[in-house]
């Protein structure tokens, strides 16, 4: 455990030595961030649209005390899916997603010896590859959580609205009520922090694959597992840190 | 010219080279031969450097190359080109594309039309002029090589190393891809390290031969001497080389004879 956390450093380590020329990284990066965006919007979309939905039903379930006005389920699925659930939901989403194209990516560049072969050219391998993956995912994720939690607050509407639950007016009072901004820094800071969390925890599982293509699928999981669980404690460390 | 002293590697506890010397000279198609698993791959590898070598050293044209300073081994690293087992094409790149990463990579100065002009002339040159844009996953596996080799001689190499260049070919293609090594080498005076284990290979296009077991050198000469060795290994390589041999053939010969009847 301990000895793969030491390789896990110095791979990070390695990653900025003998840097590429910045024109080759930039062009690398756009490429990379339109992948992982264009890849992921679709299943962020759907996540964050249900799960705010959800949430309204749910709250609305639990809310019966005649007293409280219906506007607080508003208010409800705004704190709940600005503050926790849009970043930490999507990034476990892009956990699956960007984590495991990531690793088989890598993975069948190494077995397949694309790697050594831009090593035999005298390119840094992991800083060329690498690199661009994770700076290209500190970008796309904040982008990514920032469009989820504008389509879980519009998927509380629409099922707040469709169940007469509560009325669209209540809904929009809900959601402006005692609104803190900084709570919107605080998510997009989490998703950065799980960017990095994820793309480079799953370059390092991808790029230390050696083997065949049973390897590859291997890494692959062992990328979206150790993935998710760093993204779980990083979401705690954070709370406690920053609230 | 290049030189390997007294080269030796361990893997855990398995010894895979013992002490390798020798010398690949310009001009030339130096073989490395040798049965499966007896560490050919891993001398390619530490000659040009992808794997670092316990004990022993690497001279490129008089440059020292094992553990010398980096630029200076980024600089003699820029004058190879390698060709891999499993030609190691990017596949998220089309053949063109493939062909012209070296270019960009190690030339940045170099136009965009130039660099054009450099890969059209280098795909002529393989036989692959009018496939620039197929990718990797469309190409027959001699058309892979053949890719693979334009994209190692791109950027002008002064060392080529191909590791089983026709390994998984059918016969006749590869004999083509062998007789392209050989012409690539004496029209451009580069020195070329071929690994095989073919006899084949050894038959068209062996000038300097280097025979491997188990991580040693057993022997060494040209392949008009390599029927008098009087090594036993080699001798019993070579024969089991040639029963293989005989054995395909009657097997092509009985599928020839079974399809005949057929029709
Ligand atoms: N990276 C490595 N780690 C451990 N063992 C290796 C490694 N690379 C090669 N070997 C071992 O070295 C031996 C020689 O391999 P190789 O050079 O690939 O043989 P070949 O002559 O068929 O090319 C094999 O037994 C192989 O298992
Ligand atoms: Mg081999």
């Amino acid at each position: 455990m301990l000895e793969h956390f030491g390789k896990y450093l110095i791979f990070l380590g390695s990653l900025v030595t003998r840097i590429e020329s910045p024109r080759i990284l930039f062009n690398r990066t756009i490429d990379e961030a339109i992948l992982i965006g264009i890849n992921s919007i679709f299943i962020v979309g759907i996540v964050s649209t249900f799960i705010g939905a959800v949430t309204c039903v749910q709250v609305s379930y639990n809310l019966t005390n005649a007293l409280i006005p219906r506007s607080t389920i508003g208010f409800m699925v705004r704190e709940m899916t600005i503050l926790e659930l849009a970043p930490t939901i999507t990034s476990i989403v892009l956990a699956g997603k960007v984590g495991s194209n990531i690793a088989s990516g890598l993975g069948t560049m190494q077995i397949t010896e694309q790697v050594d072969a831009l090593e035999v050219m005298g390119i840094n391998s992991e800083n060329y590859l690498v690199l661009p993956k994770i700076i290209a995912a500190l970008f796309v994720f904040p982008m990514l959580v920032i469009l989820a939690m504008f389509l879980s607050i519009a998927g509380g509407y629409i099922a707040g609205t469709l169940t007469n639950a509560l009325t669209a007016q209540e809904y929009i009072t809900g959601i402006r009520d005692a609104f803190v901004p900084y709570n919107i820094l605080f998510a997009l800071i989490k998703s950065v922090v799980f960017a990095f969390l994820i793309s480079s925890i799953s370059s390092f599982k991808g790029y230390n694959t050696s083997g065949g293509a049973l390897e590859v699928g291997a890494a692959s999981t062992a990328a979206v597992t150790n993935s998710v669980i760093a993204v779980l404690i990083a979401d705690y460390v954070c709370a406690q840190l920053l609230l | 010219m290049i030189e390997i002293h007294n080269i030796h590697k361990t893997f855990g506890d398995k010894k895979v080279l013992d002490g390798v010397s020798g010398v690949f000279e310009t001009g030339k198609t130096n073989l490395l031969l040798g049965a499966s698993g007896t560490g050919k791959s891993v001398l390619l590898k530490c000659i040009v450097g992808l794997v670092k070598p316990d004990i022993g050293s690497v001279t490129f044209d008089g440059t020292y190359f094992t553990n010398n300073k980096l630029d200076i081994r980024q600089e003699i690293r820029r004058k190879i080109g390698m060709l891999f087992q499993g030609s190691a094409l990017f596949d998220s790149m089309n053949v063109q594309q493939n062909v012209e990463f070296p270019l960009k990579m190690l030339t940045p100065d170099m136009t965009k039309s130039d660099r054009m002009d450099r890969v059209n002339f280098c795909l002529k040159r393989v036989g692959l002029e009018g496939s620039n844009k197929k990718m990797p996953s469309e190409l027959s596996g001699g058309m892979k090589k053949r890719v693979g080799i334009a994209r190692a001689i791109a950027p002008n190499c002064t060392y080529l190393f191909c590791d089983e260049p026709n390994s998984g070919l059918d016969p006749l293609t590869a004999i083509k891809i062998d007789e392209l090594i050989k012409e690539i080498t004496v029209e451009y005076n580069i020195t070329t390290i071929v690994v095989t284990h073919d006899m084949n290979s050894v038959i068209e296009i062996g000038d300097r031969i280097m025979f491997l077991y188990q991580g040693k050198k057993l022997w060494e000469g040209t392949r008009d001497d390599i029927m008098d060795s009087d090594v036993k290994e080699l001798n019993e390589f070579i024969f089991a080389n040639r029963l293989m041999r005989d054995a395909k053939k009657v097997e092509e010969e009985e599928e020839q004879a079974e399809n005949n009847n057929k029709q």
